[in-house]
């Protein structure tokens, strides 16, 4: 090995499957991807691509009643996942790679204070006493801008706005100085001008601390604004992967094209409507229970060749850093008639 | 705070007042003319003329059932037939056995079911799981007056550990009660843990699926902390509330309970009662068991906000 | 014939717990019924003679303290345990289905009529059963009719919950708008959706019947102390509980059983129902 540090997340080949009814549907499939020390990654997609599970897979958090998973390779910082007891793998959540939910109404307990779910997990994971928590505790808070924190300390959930409750949340996952943060849709639930103050408090705190971030969303606003490299998912799959400026530039699949295009125009302001949503693209995500040969996109696909209904394209790197899982990704597509 | 407790005061005065009505009238359609058992059947008819008019039972039943509400109010539950002291008095003297009856079935049931809840919900579906819930359904159908004959033959004439009849009296010291009591506290707490254990589980089901005890295990807290803080806590008042309502099925095992196991608490005084036919009594302990249910429900109500802060009253 | 074991197995399969129950019960059942004559003794002949005698082939579970069979006692004790079960469950339901509806659909009646309810289910069970027999002469018929008086409060709020579910629903508030009757829409639509809970209900009505019954004669408050009813049979064997324990135990294991055996097909049934009704039972 060379003497560059490893990455902060590795994770090769991650396949989930999920068992609904006498159904199984696999979630996630051959999903491949590198996090720098420091860097901010994103990944997108339409709700239902498997960007959420990929995340839960990862902490291993998905109920083993109805998941499995497998990877060819899970590293943490250099460190194997792959093998780690359950106890192993508690010790590392919250510590060294821990995670921001969408939902921060529901995602907070209600019946215990807001001071009481930082400290523990300070105190889980440092073995700090009481007194040293709680002003670690109040640090924390300082740190992700919430005022008066001896007062908050002692509020519950409910008496906070959501924006105040993402933050009583980031610090929760801020608190060890994680390698790693997992922010799943971190302000989708919010107001719009709260939103804006959550991405640049992340940004922030990542700056501070030196965390690596990957950042699911499907709002490419929020990715071109904070990402550095974006990996897009399509059903399960990773469709293409690039650095931010050149998938602005440069799209090659066809979903990322409908993508871009569903986005409302830069400047046009964020009070005309959500940004990016992908709605208003044609079609939806297919279930995928193992029926579908072939591209999964092709459906939905206007440039969709015969192949593509027979065979599923493996990724390929058309440029440095640039990979697509497309059997045109060498073609320049362009929209046709609002359909990709 | 204080004026819930008062709101939540007057909610009962419609309960009771039922309760009371309900007990005022079996107490008028009894057999036996109460004047003609005070006086013995050679009385006079002008005799039973005054007696009815001293006891005010010439009067309509509304006006009866007020002045006898105002007796009960202040305590006065009536004279036993039997042994012509206030029934509130006999109740009174044997309270101490069936008080702590109650609470020894209650706070065992309690500390066995709770558990055997959260196990079966951790592990829904596994093996502990069943049998729990199949130890409940026996748990239901087990009358308790069986369940102490079985558990009086087993731990004391087949094994001889602890007595199978009588209580000593406080006197005899902690041991001796706690021996006396063992059996028929097993017994009477039995369809007690079955209820809570179900309820247990099923609250812990829904709570285990909620996004916040996602995040407390992405946290990385121990599973223990994950279970019985932040889950059961906010699993508790489904399980309190059953607390409360099952209490009803407490006292009735505990009568029933006594009798078996010729413990002299109040379960023995009704049974006297029945086979005296000393309605006043059987009455009594209606009504002051009834109070009793009805303000333990009370306690539940107001205990919420130990559990959730978002109850304030 | 075929046709009939295909779909028992079909049943055995799906829902275990109804089958063994219900198997169990139907069983029980039908000794019950036929026990006058399949009982190898008179109940209630005495023989003094035979007192307490141990289990021999004449005697399967021995003799009491008076030399009656205390097998045959048994055997005709369940007649009296399915006979009560059953009625106090039909009667429990009807009454209970009658204030039921007209709380849900009387809105003046509502309100006390469910405080009377409220107060009638806070006097515990087995007291307000003893209360009602002290006022009442014992007979079978009264220990019925007492124990429909404690059971019916449980109806009538299912009932109520599930009017008042109903009522809210775009097809029942369309018959109302229409202009429908009551008791028409009471037929066509609140009966039909009320048949299933309401069924599991009256399962588990019979079971806790059968066990106050039981408790009620084993405490002298219930059937008259001649009727061998299994609570009858633990009171008089319980004098002799240290010398002959299987006087009390032998009816209680039975009358546990039979008791379970309901529950399981009440457990059974529940979960066979529409889920969305599922709720509506407590």
């Amino acid at each position: 090995m060379s003497g560059s540090p490893p990455p902060a997340l590795e994770v090769a080949d991650l396949a989930v499957d999920l068992r609904s009814g006498g159904r199984t549907i696999r979630a996630v499939d051959g999903m491949s991807l590198t996090l720098d020390a420091g860097e901010t990654l994103a990944i997108v997609g339409e709700s239902g691509c498997g960007k959420s599970v990929t995340a839960l897979a990862i902490l291993r958090l998905l109920p083993q009643r109805i998941a499995t998973m497998r990877a060819s390779r899970l590293r943490l910082g250099g460190e194997d996942l792959v093998g780690l007891s359950e106890e192993e793998m508690r010790r590392l959540r919250g510590n060294r790679i821990s995670m921001v939910f969408q939902e921060p109404m529901t995602s907070l307990n209600p019946v215990l204070s807001v001071g009481r779910q930082i400290i523990e997990t300070i105190r889980t994971h440092r073995g700090l006493d009481r007194a040293a928590a709680t002003a670690e505790a109040l640090d924390l808070l300082r740190l992700v801008r919430i005022p008066d924190g001896e007062r908050r300390l002692g509020q519950y959930p409910f008496e906070m706005s959501g924006g105040m409750r993402q933050r009583v949340m980031i610090a929760m996952a801020v608190a060890c100085r994680p390698a790693v943060l997992l922010a799943d849709e971190p302000t989708t639930a919010l107001d719009v001008t709260v939103q804006a103050q959550i991405l640049d408090l992340l940004q922030d705190l990542q700056r501070r601390i030196g965390t690596a971030m990957v950042l699911i969303t499907h709002d490419l606003g929020v990715v071109a604004q904070s990402a550095r490299r974006v990996v897009v998912m399509y059903a399960g799959r990773k469709v293409e992967e690039a650095p931010v400026g050149r998938l602005f530039a440069d799209p090659r699949h066809p979903y990322t094209l409908g993508l871009l295009a569903s986005m409302p125009r830069l400047g046009s302001s964020a009070a005309h409507g959500p940004r990016g949503r992908l709605r208003e693209m044609s079609g939806s995500v297919p279930v995928m229970d193992g029926r579908i040969e072939g591209c999964p996109f092709a459906a939905r696909c206007a440039h969709a060749l015969d192949l593509c209904r027979r065979s599923a394209p493996e990724p390929v790197e058309i440029a440095p850093d640039h990979r697509v899982a497309c059997w045109r990704a060498q073609e320049r597509l362009e929209m046709a008639h609002g359909r990709v | 705070m204080l004026r819930y407790i008062l709101k939540r005061l007057l909610m009962v005065v419609p309960v009771m007042g039922v309760v009371t009505v309900v007990v005022f009238v079996l107490s008028r359609v009894g057999p036996g003319d109460p004047v003609t058992i005070m006086l013995g059947e050679f009385a006079t008819a002008e005799q039973i003329a005054r007696t009815r008019t001293a006891l005010g039972l010439d009067l309509p039943l509304p006006a009866q059932y007020f002045a006898w509400l105002a007796q009960t109010l202040q305590g006065n539950l009536g004279l036993s037939l039997f042994t012509r002291k206030p029934v509130l008095e006999l109740i009174a003297q044997s309270a101490a056995p069936t008080v702590l009856l109650t609470l020894c079935a209650m706070v065992y049931a309690v500390l066995v079911a709770v558990p055997l809840g959260v196990l079966a919900a951790a592990r829904a579906g596994s093996l502990v799981d069943r049998a729990v819930m199949a130890g409940a359904v026996l748990g239901f159908s087990t009358p308790v007056f069986v369940l102490g004959y079985i558990l009086a033959y087993v731990f004391g004439l087949r094994l001889g550990l602890l007595p199978v009849q009588g209580f000593p009296g406080l006197e005899a010291g902690p041991v001796a009660v706690l021996r006396a009591l063992t059996l028929p506290a097993l017994a009477i707490g039995a369809t007690f843990v079955a209820l809570i254990a179900r309820v247990t589980r099923a609250s812990m089901l829904e709570v285990l699926n909620e996004d916040y005890i996602r995040t407390a295990r992405a946290k990385g807290l121990r599973r223990p902390v994950v279970l019985l803080v932040h889950a059961l806590k906010n699993a508790a008042v489904p399980v309190v509330t059953m607390i409360g309502i099952g209490f009803g099925i407490l006292l009735s095992g505990v009568v029933v309970t006594e009798s078996v196991f010729a413990i002299p608490g109040i379960g023995r005084l009704t049974v006297d009662a029945i086979f005296r036919r000393d309605f006043p009594v059987i009455q009594g302990v209606v009504l002051v068991m009834s109070a009793v249910y009805v303000l333990l429900n009370l306690l539940v109500d107001l205990s919420y906000m130990l559990f959730d802060p978002r109850i304030r009253y | 014939m075929v046709e009939w074991l295909a779909a028992l197995r079909r049943l055995a399969r799906e829902s275990p717990t109804l089958a063994v129950g219900g198997g169990t019960l139907l069983l029980i059942a039908a000794l019950g019924l036929v026990a006058p004559w399949i009982a190898p003794h008179d109940p209630l002949a005495i023989a003094p003679t035979n007192s307490l005698e141990p289990a021999s082939a004449t005697h399967l579970l021995g003799t009491d303290q008076l030399g009656r069979d205390l097998f045959s006692r048994i055997l005709v004790g369940t007649r009296i345990s399915i006979l009560v079960g059953a009625a106090v469950a039909a009667l429990a339901t009807i009454g209970g289905l009658a204030i039921g509806l007209l709380a849900g659909f009387v809105r003046v009646l509502d309100g006390p009529l469910m405080r009377v309810m409220d107060g009638v289910m806070s006097i515990p069970g087995v007291l307000f059963a003893i209360a009602l027999m002290a006022v009442f002469r014992a007979s079978v018929e009264t220990v019925v009719i007492a124990l429909a008086i404690v059971e019916i409060p449980r109806v009538v709020r299912l009932v109520r919950s599930v009017v008042l579910t109903l009522r809210e629903l775009p097809f029942v508030e369309g018959a109302i708008v229409s202009g429908a009757t009551t008791f028409g829409i009471v037929r066509r639509h609140i009966l039909p959706n009320t048949l299933a809970p309401l069924i599991v209900q009256a399962t588990y009505i019979a079971a806790s019947a059968i066990i106050i019954e039981a408790a009620l004669s084993f405490l002298g408050a219930g059937t008259p102390p001649e009727v061998p009813s299994w609570g009858n049979i633990m009171a008089s064997g319980r004098a002799f509980f240290l010398i002959a324990p299987m006087l009390v135990l032998m009816p209680g294991v039975v009358l546990t059983l039979t008791v379970l055996a309901i529950n399981l097909v009440g457990d059974g049934l529940r979960d066979r129902l529409d889920p969305k009704l599922r709720a509506a039972l407590k």
